[in-house]
């Protein structure tokens, strides 16, 4: 089976480990995730401003790109991604003045009317695969490990665009029950990392990170699984400093929920590239006998 | 002004010797203003026709140097077509004006510091993230580059597909001129192509041997006989040298193979 597949910008730079764990795990449970032609950036943000169309002519691209493949699902795996093409493809598919505005305006492309449906590769993990398909296909089950869940804002707000229940998702520990890890469930789960707050006000930024990977460590938690690449950095990059500010606070591993995905299907660090990763993981994941140990050098 | 009053009207002689030859005339505004020049110039020949004289906005005449970037549309379509001057042939009651110069950022760097990274572009040229797609700049492109897909590239990292999508640029800046985001694609492009040539692009190994073979002196011999050799015999060594036949086929060699 081949899924049409939107990889976004951060995914080519800095989200490597986002992404290549993810096609290659696909193709072990018997997808190919394609990715489409011509694809542009998806606009990073949603514009709010009810007159600025402008905006949506990146994602609405990218949609039509996906029509004109004969497609009428396309998979995405960045939060922001998700959340800008599918508020969008709302636009497209609810507004006929916009719409109207919209296609006119891109006059050498073909018109667009909301024919594609925008779904995170979570979702195709759940309703395509199988969480019990998967788990057959496991390998390296995730014993003892114990990952929060951070859904973050975009997967989950707005509720139209929600990839689950908005007050109680579930989606992501499904997942780390198929890979043979163990959840650990902690309110922060939809907290705000700070998003783009870290280009106006960088110095907020810790609080909010600290506010969140606490309070998954005094759950007891020993990592944290995500989907967002900006989640992953404000989450991330911080945490020498928070060391030196918290005493007893040694870090803590942050995955993609690819990588996890990827190790179990017996992947390994060759393609989860967990050296992108902040927080140490291979650390962790040694002590777990969940990765090979590296002999005396 | 009356052309049948004077039959020595200059004017008149010239309509004659017009149709003596029989060029039909077209109707083209320049710069807002009406003109009748003979169908079959190209934009350039109908404005010198006019009587513009050009010291900026020419250059090759022949489609390759980027110099006469111009605009132009038709009554009743409001599309904006593009065109170098050189090059489209005047259609009648076109509307052109020429854009030989457009100001655009052109970054400073030292090439030899610069590394094959992504993010050596996004530091230059920061405006690149200010795009939206709007595809204003491929529409603008009078060489047919994607140019919205080459900047896409770029924003995606990757600099060798923004420099072989945009290999046929000829900085004309038409792009530029459109650009809603007030990038300088055409810079950012050709700054793409050099790290791709220079950075990622394997070395061409043979002519790094080649170059060594004209420095040892390999080919000084038969260039000082070539030298030494007047018309006659230069004439005569060129007519009698062995040419590749239209259909030899791949493995094909001369008979002299002194400098394979």
């Amino acid at each position: 089976m081949s899924l049409a597949y939107y990889p976004g910008c951060t995914l080519k730079t800095k989200a490597k480990n986002l992404e290549e764990p993810a096609i290659a795990s696909m193709e072990v449970l018997g997808s190919r995730l394609e990715e489409i032609p011509r694809w542009n950036c998806c606009g990073a943000v949603y514009s709010l401003a009810d007159d600025d169309l402008i905006h949506q002519v990146a994602p609405v691209r990218n949609l039509i790109r996906v029509k004109e493949q004969g497609k009428n699902e396309v998979v995405t795996l960045c939060s922001f991604c998700l959340n800008t093409l599918k508020r969008a493809n709302l636009l497209m598919k609810e507004d006929a003045e916009k719409r109207g505005t919209l296609n006119s305006f891109m006059d050498e492309e073909i018109d667009y009317g909301g024919e594609v449906e925008v779904v995170h590769l979570l979702e195709v993990l759940k309703d395509q695969v199988g969480w019990e398909a998967l788990a057959q296909k496991v390998k390296l089950p995730l014993r003892g490990l114990r990952v929060a869940p951070y859904y973050g804002c975009t997967l989950l707000r707005p509720r139209e665009v929600a990839i689950d229940d908005v007050e109680k998702p579930t989606i992501l520990q499904e997942l780390l029950e198929a890979v043979g890890a163990t959840p650990v469930d902690f309110p922060e789960f939809a907290e705000c990392c700070g998003s783009y707050q870290i280009v106006s006000s960088p110095d907020d930024i810790p609080k909010y990170a600290w506010h969140i990977l606490n309070s998954a460590l005094t759950h007891g938690a020993e990592a944290l699984v995500l989907t967002c690449p900006l989640c992953d950095y404000n989450l991330g990059q911080g945490q020498k400093e928070l060391m030196k500010k918290h005493d007893g606070f040694d870090g803590v591993p942050l995955f993609y929920f690819t990588q996890l995905l990827a190790l179990a299907l017996g992947l390994g660090p060759q393609v989860c590239h967990f050296e992108l990763n902040y927080g140490e993981p291979e650390l962790l994941l040694r002590e777990k006998n969940l990765l090979p140990r590296v002999e005396a050098l | 002004m009356s052309v049948k009053e004077n039959n020595k009207n200059p004017a008149e002689t010239m309509v004659k010797e017009k149709k003596r030859l029989a060029v039909k005339l077209i109707p083209v505004h320049i710069m807002g203003k009406r003109y009748e020049v003979p169908e079959g110039l190209t934009i350039m020949k109908a404005m010198e026709y006019a009587g513009y004289r050009f010291i900026r906005g020419c250059g090759c005449r022949g489609g390759t140097c980027g110099a006469c970037g111009t605009v132009y549309r038709k009554p009743g379509d409001y599309k904006l077509q593009v065109a170098l001057a050189c090059q489209k042939t005047v259609e009648p009651d076109m509307y052109v004006a020429q854009i030989p110069f457009f100001p655009a950022n052109r970054a400073e760097y030292k090439f030899t510091e610069l590394t094959s990274a992504s993010e050596e572009v996004f530091g230059l040229y920061p405006e690149l993230f200010r795009c939206v797609a709007c595809n204003a700049c491929t529409k603008a492109c009078p060489q047919g580059i994607q140019v919205m897909d080459a900047i896409a590239a770029l924003k995606q990292g990757d600099i060798s597909e923004a420099a072989l999508l945009s290999f046929d640029c000829i900085q004309c800046g038409l792009c530029t001129s459109r650009c809603l985001g007030e990038l300088a694609q055409y810079h950012m492009f050709q700054l793409a192509r050099r790290i791709y040539g220079a950075r990622i692009l394997s070395r061409a190994e043979h002519l790094a041997e080649m170059v060594k073979a004209v420095e040892e002196g390999e080919y000084e011999e038969a260039l000082e006989k070539l030298k030494g050799m007047n018309e006659e015999e230069l004439k005569k060594a060129y007519q009698e040298r062995e040419v590749e036949p239209v259909s030899a086929g791949e493995d094909w060699r001369p008979k002299d193979k002194r400098y394979l």
